[in-house]
C-alpha cells in the first residue's frame, strides 16, 4: 500500500478574486471573469479573455514588495504562494519541494516594449525568483507540459512524496494572457467570438484566461486536511501535435491509470472537472474518452466559462474549485452550456446544487498529445 | 471497492521496479554518439539545420514530417530515433514506454522566432505552424507519434542537467506501476548551441541507474 498523500492548503489569484471564498461566491452567482477586451496592445480587434487588472495585483502585492520590480506573472505566483504558505504554516525544509507549472512563464518579456531583461523569460530564472523570495532550500522543479502542466504538477508532487524523495511540496501554477498566446491561438482560428461555451452545440473556440493557483501537497494529514490524492496518470495520444485524438486514447489511458491506482470504479466518482476548452475537437474528444471509460453519467463541468483557458494554471485552479465542491458538497454549473454539442452524451451540470461529492476526477489535455488525470478523495477532518 | 466496473481496473502491470541503463545516445556539436561510440562526426561548421538534414538523409528515415519540425523537436526526434533504433523494443513495450525529458530553455528558441512575427503591425505574420512549436513538450509528442508511445509523459525545466531528478522521477514511475521502461534525458537548444542526451532506463539494462552513472555518460557524451 502506497503512502497516503494529501492536499493541505490552497489559494487562488484569478479575475474572480484573490481568495477562494471570492471565487466560490462568483461561481455560485454564475459570474464569469471573461470580458470583451478592446483597446489592448494584445490584438487590434476586440477579443474575449479573462484578465486580471494589473493595478489590483500591484495593490495586493504592496504587502510583499515593490510591484515595479516584478513582472505580472511573477507577482501573481508570489501572491499565491505567500498566501498558501501563510495559511499552512509550512516549515520549509530540505525535504520541501517547490514545483512550478507554467506553459509560457513571463513570455511577455520578449516584447520589445517591456523593459525587464530578457533572461526573465527563462523558466529556471522564474523558478529561482520564487525560490529565493521564500527561502526554499531545493532547486525548483518546473513542469512545462502544455495545458496539462498544472494538474500534472500535482501528480509529480504526489509521486515524489510517495517515493520518500520529498516530505511535502508547494505546487504553484500560473500563466498570462499575452500578445504571444492570444495571437497564436488566433492564427489557429481557435478564439471564440464570445465567452466560450464548453460542450455546447454552439461552441466555437476558446477564451483565454490568466490565473495563479497553489497548494501544499504533503504526506502529513493535518486537523483541517480533507483531500487525499489517490491516483494519477498522464498518457500521450501519439496521434497529432496540435489536434486532439479522435478516439480519446491518451485521456482514456490517463483516467484508467488513475482509477486503477486508486482502486475506484466508475460509480464511485461523484464529479468530473473536465478540460472543456470549447473547441469543436477537444470537447468531442473528451466526450468519446469519457464514454469509453463508462463515465458518461457522472456529473461533469468545465470551468472555462468562468475563467477562460488559463493554460498551465488551468488544471490546478480547477482542481482547487473541485476541493471546494467536495468541502461544500456542491456541483457548480458548467457555465456557457446550453444544448448538447458532442456526438456522445455527457452529464453536464446545468444548475448549481447540493450533492455529496466524495471522489472527484480532474482531467486536462493539451498540445503535444498530452493528457493528465488525477483522482481526489474526501477524507474526514476535524472541522 | 470494485463494483460495476470495467475489467481494466483489475488489471495491473507486472513489473520489476528495478531500472538499469540499457542504452544512451547524444547529439552535440555536429557529433552523434550512441552507447559510447561515435556514429556520425561532421565538421562543426554546419548550422544545426544543415546537420539535422544530413543525419536525416544518412539514416534514411523517410519521415517527411521531420522537415516541418522546429529545431528543438528535430534535435529531440533525431536523438530518440537513433536510440530507439539501436535497442530491441517491441511495439507493445513502446506503447507503455514512459518519456521524461528536460532542458533549460524550454522552447525559447522557437518562441523568439514567433515573437519576431508579431512585433510590429507593419510586419505582422504569425503562423500556426510556428506557434504550435512554442511548447517544450512538442518534440516529445513528435517522438510519441513516430513510435506510437502512449505511456507517461512529462517535460521538466531546470537550470542545468539534473541526473538525480531524472533518476528519482523515473524510479517513481516504475515503483508506482506507471511504467516498466522510461526514456529519459536532456534536449536543449538555444542561441549558444545545442546538446541532447537521452537514455533508456529498463529492467533489461546492465549499467546501474545511478546519479553517478548518468552524470558520467552525460559528461562523456
Amino acid at each position: 500500500m502506497s503512502k497516503p498523500v494529501y492536499i493541505q492548503e490552497a489559494s487562488l489569484v484569478t479575475p474572480l478574486g484573490f481568495s477562494i471564498a471570492a471565487n466560490i461566491l462568483a461561481l455560485e452567482n454564475e459570474k464569469s471573469g471573461i470580458e470583451e477586451q478592446h483597446g489592448t496592445d494584445i490584438l487590434d480587434t476586440p477579443f474575449y479573455a479573462a484578465m486580471i487588472v494589473s493595478k489590483k495585483i500591484d495593490a495586493a502585492f504592496e504587502k510583499l514588495g515593490d510591484p515595479s520590480k516584478y513582472m505580472k506573472l511573477e507577482k501573481m505566483l508570489l501572491l499565491s504562494v505567500a498566501e498558501t504558505l501563510e495559511k499552512s504554516n509550512l516549515q520549509l525544509s530540505e525535504k520541501t519541494a517547490l514545483i512550478i507549472a507554467t506553459t509560457k512563464g513571463s513570455i511577455d518579456v520578449l516584447d520589445p516594449d517591456i523593459s525587464f531583461p530578457e533572461e526573465r523569460a527563462y523558466l529556471p530564472v522564474l523558478g529561482k525568483k520564487i525560490q529565493s523570495f521564500f527561502g526554499f532550500k531545493q532547486e525548483p522543479i518546473v513542469v512545462s507540459n502544455a495545458c496539462v502542466s498544472g494538474i500534472l504538477a500535482v501528480a509529480v508532487a504526489k509521486r515524489l512524496i510517495q517515493n520518500n524523495i520529498h516530505e511535502n511540496a508547494v505546487v504553484v501554477a500560473g500563466d498570462l494572457v499575452s500578445k504571444f498566446t492570444v495571437t497564436g491561438f488566433n492564427t489557429f482560428q481557435a478564439l471564440s467570438d464570445g465567452p466560450c461555451k464548453p460542450y455546447s452545440k454552439f461552441r466555437n473556440g476558446i477564451s483565454i484566461g490568466e490565473a495563479a493557483a497553489s497548494v501544499v501537497v504533503s504526506s502529513e494529514k493535518k486537523k483541517n486536511t480533507f483531500v487525499q490524492v489517490i491516483g494519477d496518470g498522464s498518457c500521450n495520444d501519439a496521434n497529432h501535435i496540435s489536434g486532439p485524438s479522435r478516439t480519446g486514447e491518451g485521456l482514456l489511458k490517463s483516467v484508467q491509470s488513475a482509477m486503477r491506482e486508486a482502486e475506484v470504479s466508475t460509480n464511485d466518482i461523484d464529479l468530473i472537472s473536465a478540460h472543456g476548452t470549447a473547441t469543436i475537437y477537444n470537447d468531442e474528444m473528451e466526450a468519446i474518452a469519457f464514454n469509453r471509460a463508462q463515465l458518461q453519467d457522472v456529473p461533469l463541468h468545465s470551468l472555462k466559462g468562468y475563467y477562460g483557458h488559463t493554460l498551465g494554471a488551468a488544471g490546478l485552479l480547477e482542481a482547487i474549485i473541485g476541493f471546494e465542491a467536495m468541502n461544500q458538497n456542491k456541483l457548480f454549473t458548467s457555465l456557457g452550456y446550453d444544448e448538447s454539442g458532442t456526438s456522445k452524451p455527457l452529464n453536464i451540470i446545468q444548475k448549481t446544487e447540493k450533492k455529496t461529492v466524495n471522489t472527484f476526477l480532474k482531467t486536462a489535455s493539451g498540445f503535444g498529445g498530452s493528457n493528465a488525470a488525477v483522482l481526489f478523495k474526501k477524507v474526514s477532518c476535524e472541522h | 471497492m470494485v463494483g460495476a466496473t470495467p475489467l481494466y481496473s483489475l488489471k495491473k502491470f507486472h513489473v520489476s521496479t528495478k531500472l538499469n541503463i540499457q542504452a544512451w545516445c547524444s547529439v552535440k556539436n555536429g557529433t552523434v554518439s550512441c552507447n559510447g561510440k561515435k556514429i556520425v562526426s561532421t565538421d562543426n561548421e554546419q548550422t544545426f539545420s544543415e546537420f539535422a538534414k544530413q543525419i536525416y538523409k544518412e539514416q534514411q528515415w523517410e519521415y517527411p514530417k521531420f522537415y516541418k519540425m522546429d529545431r528543438l523537436s528535430k534535435l529531440t526526434f533525431m536523438t530518440a530515433e537513433i536510440l530507439l533504433n539501436e535497442v530491441t523494443i517491441s511495439s507493445e513495450e513502446k506503447e507503455q514506454l514512459a518519456v521524461v525529458f528536460s532542458n533549460k530553455s524550454a522552447s525559447l528558441d522557437t518562441d523568439r522566432n514567433y515573437q519576431n512575427s508579431i512585433n510590429s503591425i507593419e510586419n505582422f505574420y504569425p503562423s500556426p505552424a510556428v506557434f504550435v512549436y512554442t511548447l517544450p513538450n512538442i518534440g516529445m509528442g513528435e517522438v510519441c507519434i513516430r513510435h506510437k508511445i502512449q505511456g507517461e509523459n512529462a517535460f521538466f525545466v531546470f537550470d542545468d542537467f539534473n541526473p538525480l531528478f531524472l533518476k528519482q522521477y523515473a524510479e517513481s514511475l516504475a515503483q508506482n506501476n506507471k511504467a516498466t521502461q522510461v526514456l529519459c534525458g536532456w534536449t536543449e537548444i538555444d542561441e549558444k548551441g545545442y546538446k541532447s542526451f537521452l537514455y533508456l532506463a529498463s529492467p533489461n539494462g546492465t549499467l546501474p541507474h545511478t546519479e553517478e552513472t548518468i552524470t558520467k555518460l552525460y559528461t562523456q557524451s
